[in-house]
């Protein structure tokens, strides 16, 4: 996301702080965030896909609140301005093909109006089909769960990302040597998939809340958090988007706090650190183990501050709109143990996987007939949670890696912690500030040797940095 | 908290970031000499200069005193026991896509030369892409501050003409300095020239200066790569070859020959050089450049030159030297053709150790008399 897209967005979001009235509050912050689904989408060498992609997530987003909402509460007479604010808009922005400039709204200039209300209708048909055949029941929630899933697989295994960009190029008559899987770059679609899922969980364990069309894409789309999260939970969401927003000078100032904030940390820190951190180039050109250090620490910062920039930005726009998004990030590097660090690293992420993976399948392997002994059921559960958070950032050896090297940690900190807490605990104050400290300072090497993996592209390259680390290269 | 306190917190805000601003127009000049460079860097073997910074971990910037700074050459006093010699040109002196140890400079300092007074030589690369006797000029009247024992200076025709001489970025966004330069050796610019940039009040804010602040803060970050990898320069795999092949087109800046008009060319610069040098001694080179074997050679050496132009300008050069006794090195056809890289006077490593070879003895005369 640029600057000028951030002061875009905190200008709406001041003016859109005024609209008290419920029914207009709702469908502006629609209307706002579809434009935002188009507008953030980066352009692509595939032609019409940065007009598409965006508008399969609102399809997507329309499709799940179908599946996941009783027929009883899918009234056309409730629904309909969500519904015409959506269909509105991708007429709307198909139509500006035909304006002699083009405006900042869409990646590229859109495509062929009449294939585009071709493909609306028929998506229309597909969801006013599916509406009237399917009740949120197993089946069908199911099918969408494996279906989101799917999405993802595509999107984040590069051998299947390259096949869909040739098969769109073949549509297309492209040329097919140029396909790539970076063809296939979809804005903020981990974060819509995360919201989609979450929604489909609950609607299958009844914990779903009613909400209209229009609240429910809101939830999935919304603008602030559209591309780096945070991911909140949707009864939370609906709850503030009903409230209208106060308006008072204490959310303005923790907004205007959260925003400057967030500026500092993404444009001055995160942006500075971006050009001396490691990366695939740089961790082979480097020749001594020093150099290599302040590499790696500036990498390790520049996640984090761009990262928590990001997400303090969020914060503060959804502030001004009335909004208390979920905080992500709590002084992660100053855990003193690595189980410590996830609970106050990229927060709302870890608690999903908590929530939708990890618990279920601790629950699982203890209710079984013949129950796991608990540490193995702590080992499988973290390994397979820490994997499955890698394989969300990308399907690369890297990532399956880093996940590893997280999962059978915790596991170690937890059989550590287990043996050792009366111990700790019976110390004196200072002792546990030290050994605090110390944890600490190990927690951090440890997070930001294992963020080899994460920023380097293969296992090869990592291996020799972390031998260059170790003064061995 | 409440309204007036967020009203207050806005007016102060916008008192202070005024009151900065207003504060950095005020400030002298000179911030770029605050550098980490040759402290907590090691210093850069060449001028700063890219705009590929993310691959060639260097940026083109036009403060001459960061410039300077970021350079080896600052790295503290000068050694009572080193003989210092400095390098000036244009990209061929620089370096264009040679690694700092391949270029003339970096070759020389390898030869382990030494002085007949025991002082070992030690070549610094002042060269800097772009050609302008003018360039050329300023750099060598700040490097005179860093005690040079002798100067080499590397010239091509291209550097000569008066059209050329503020087209040179780092001259048209030092109006300063040239000023000081057309005032101390009386040089023939006009100082209200459109092409020297001359900001006015709010371009001396620290609005106006963001750029120029932004490149200083980012050369100075780009050190850690450059101390951490050695490189200041992409290098791609491949690249266009210079050109052999050329339109029969003769004219050179506006004149069709058959005799190149003098006065068109700066060569009074060239003698404001040497009066700035005052006793150092200055060797001259002409720098060697493509003769090429294609459509059109007949008509002109290269892309750069057509024949009747060049062999002009390299008389000239040639009864200069002899009349004002000029230690002048004619090397124009030293490398050959295959030798060139992706100009007309680039060249490879290869080429590069030719003339080390050829330059050598000259210096030898120097340290040795």
């Amino acid at each position: 996301m640029t600057l000028v897209y951030i002061l875009a967005f905190i200008a709406v979001a001041a003016l859109l702080g005024f609209v008290t009235h419920d029914r207009w509050r709702v469908n502006l912050l629609l209307a706002v965030s579809a434009l935002a689904v188009y507008a953030l989408q980066p352009t692509l060498p595939v032609r019409g896909l940065d007009f598409y992609l965006p508008t399969v997530t609102l399809a997507l987003a329309v499709l799940g609140w179908v599946l996941t909402t009783p027929r009883e509460a899918r009234s056309w007479k409730n629904n309909w301005p969500g519904a015409a604010i959506l269909g509105g808009i991708v007429l709307a922005l198909a139509l500006t093909r035909y304006l002699g400039f083009s405006l900042p709204l869409t990646a590229s200039r859109p495509p062929q109006t009449l294939t585009v209300l071709l493909l609306l209708a028929v998506a229309v048909m597909l969801g006013l089909l599916i509406a009237r055949f399917t009740s949120p029941g197993k089946a069908a929630l199911t099918a969408a769960f494996v279906f989101v899933l799917l999405f993802f697989a595509v999107l984040k295994v590069p051998a299947l990302s390259l096949q869909v960009s040739l098969f769109l190029r073949t549509l297309n008559e492209q040329s097919l040597t140029t396909a790539s899987p970076l063809d296939v770059r979809w804005l903020g679609f981990s974060y819509i998939a995360f919201r989609l899922l979450h929604t489909i969980r609950d609607r299958q364990s009844g914990r779903l809340p009613p909400v209209s069309l229009s609240e429910y894409v809101v939830y999935i789309i919304f603008f602030p958090a559209l591309s780096a999260g945070p991911i909140d939970r949707i009864e939370s969401f609906i709850g503030d988007l009903r409230r209208p927003p106060q308006r008072a000078a204490g959310d303005w100032g923790e907004a205007g706090k959260r925003l400057v904030m967030g500026l500092f940390k993404k444009f001055a820190l995160a942006d500075a650190l971006a050009i001396v951190a490691l990366n695939g180039a740089n961790a082979l050109q480097v020749r001594t183990a020093g150099w290599a250090w302040v590499m790696l620490y500036a990498y390790a910062f520049q996640l984090y501050f761009d990262f928590s920039g990001y997400t303090d930005i969020a914060i503060g726009i959804g502030r001004l709109l009335g909004f208390k998004l979920p905080e992500n990030f709590n002084a992660p590097y100053l855990k003193p143990n690595l189980t410590q660090f996830w609970n106050n690293w990229h927060m709302t992420l870890t608690q999903w996987f908590r929530a939708y993976f990890f618990n279920p399948v601790t629950r699982a392997l203890r209710s079984g007939k013949k129950p796991l002994p608990i540490p193995a059921i702590i080992l499988i559960t973290q390994v397979a949670t820490m994997v499955l958070i890698g394989l969300w950032h990308g399907v690369t050896l890297n990532f399956v890696l880093w996940g590893l090297c997280h999962g059978l940690a915790l596991f170690v900190h937890n059989r550590w912690s287990e043996r050792t807490k009366a111990r700790f605990a019976a110390l004196s104050q200072n002792w546990q500030k030290t050994l605090n400290l110390g944890g600490a300072l190990l927690t951090f090497h440890f997070i930001a040797l294992t963020w080899v993996f994460f920023a380097l592209p293969e296992p090869s390259v990592s291996f020799r940095f972390l031998q260059t680390l170790l003064g061995g290269a | 908290m409440d309204a007036r306190f967020l009203r207050n917190v806005l007016l102060k805000g916008l008192a202070l970031f005024l009151a900065i601003d207003l504060l950095v127009a005020a400030l002298p000049a000179g911030l770029g000499k605050l550098s980490l460079y040759n402290t907590l860097f090691n210093g850069r073997l060449r001028f700063p200069f890219g705009e590929d910074s993310a691959q060639s971990y260097n940026l083109s910037l036009f403060d001459l005193d960061a410039m300077f700074a970021a350079h080896t050459i600052s790295a503290g006093q000068k050694p009572a026991e080193e003989y210092r010699i400095i390098v000036i040109g244009d990209s061929s002196v620089w370096g264009t896509l040679l690694r700092p140890e391949e270029t003339l400079t970096g070759q020389l300092d390898a030869a382990d030369l030494s002085a007949c007074d025991g002082r070992s030589v030690r070549v610094y690369n002042l060269g800097y892409p772009t050609v302008s006797l003018t360039k050329d000029l300023m750099v060598l009247d700040y490097a005179l501050r860093y005690d040079p024992d002798l100067i080499i200076w590397s010239l091509t025709l291209e550097s000569f003409p008066f059209d050329k001489q503020l087209t040179s970025p780092i001259v048209a966004n030092n109006a300063a300095r040239v000023d000081d330069l057309i005032t101390r050796y009386g040089l023939s610019l006009d100082p209200a020239d459109p092409a020297l940039a001359r900001p006015g009040f709010w371009g001396q804010t620290l609005i106006g200066q963001r750029r120029a602040l932004a490149d200083l803060f980012r050369l100075q970050m780009y050190g850690v790569l450059w101390s951490a990898t050695g490189i200041d320069q992409s290098y791609p795999s491949d690249y266009t070859r210079a050109q052999t092949d050329f339109d029969a087109d003769v004219t050179y800046h506006g004149q069709a020959g058959p005799a190149l008009d003098e006065s068109q060319l700066a060569f009074e610069f060239l003698e404001a050089g040497l009066m700035a040098a005052g006793d150092i001694p200055v060797i001259m080179v002409n720098e060697p450049m493509l003769i090429s074997v294609g459509e059109n050679s007949n008509l002109r050496y290269n892309f750069l030159y057509p024949r009747w132009a060049y062999d002009d300008w390299r008389q000239m050069m040639l009864e200069k030297a002899a009349a004002l006794d000029w230690n002048y090195l004619d090397l124009w056809d030293l490398v050959p053709a295959d030798q060139f890289t992706n100009s007309a006077i680039h060249i490879t490593p290869q080429a590069e150790t030719l003339l080390v070879e050829q330059v050598i003895p000259s210096i030898q005369q120097q340290i040795c008399p």
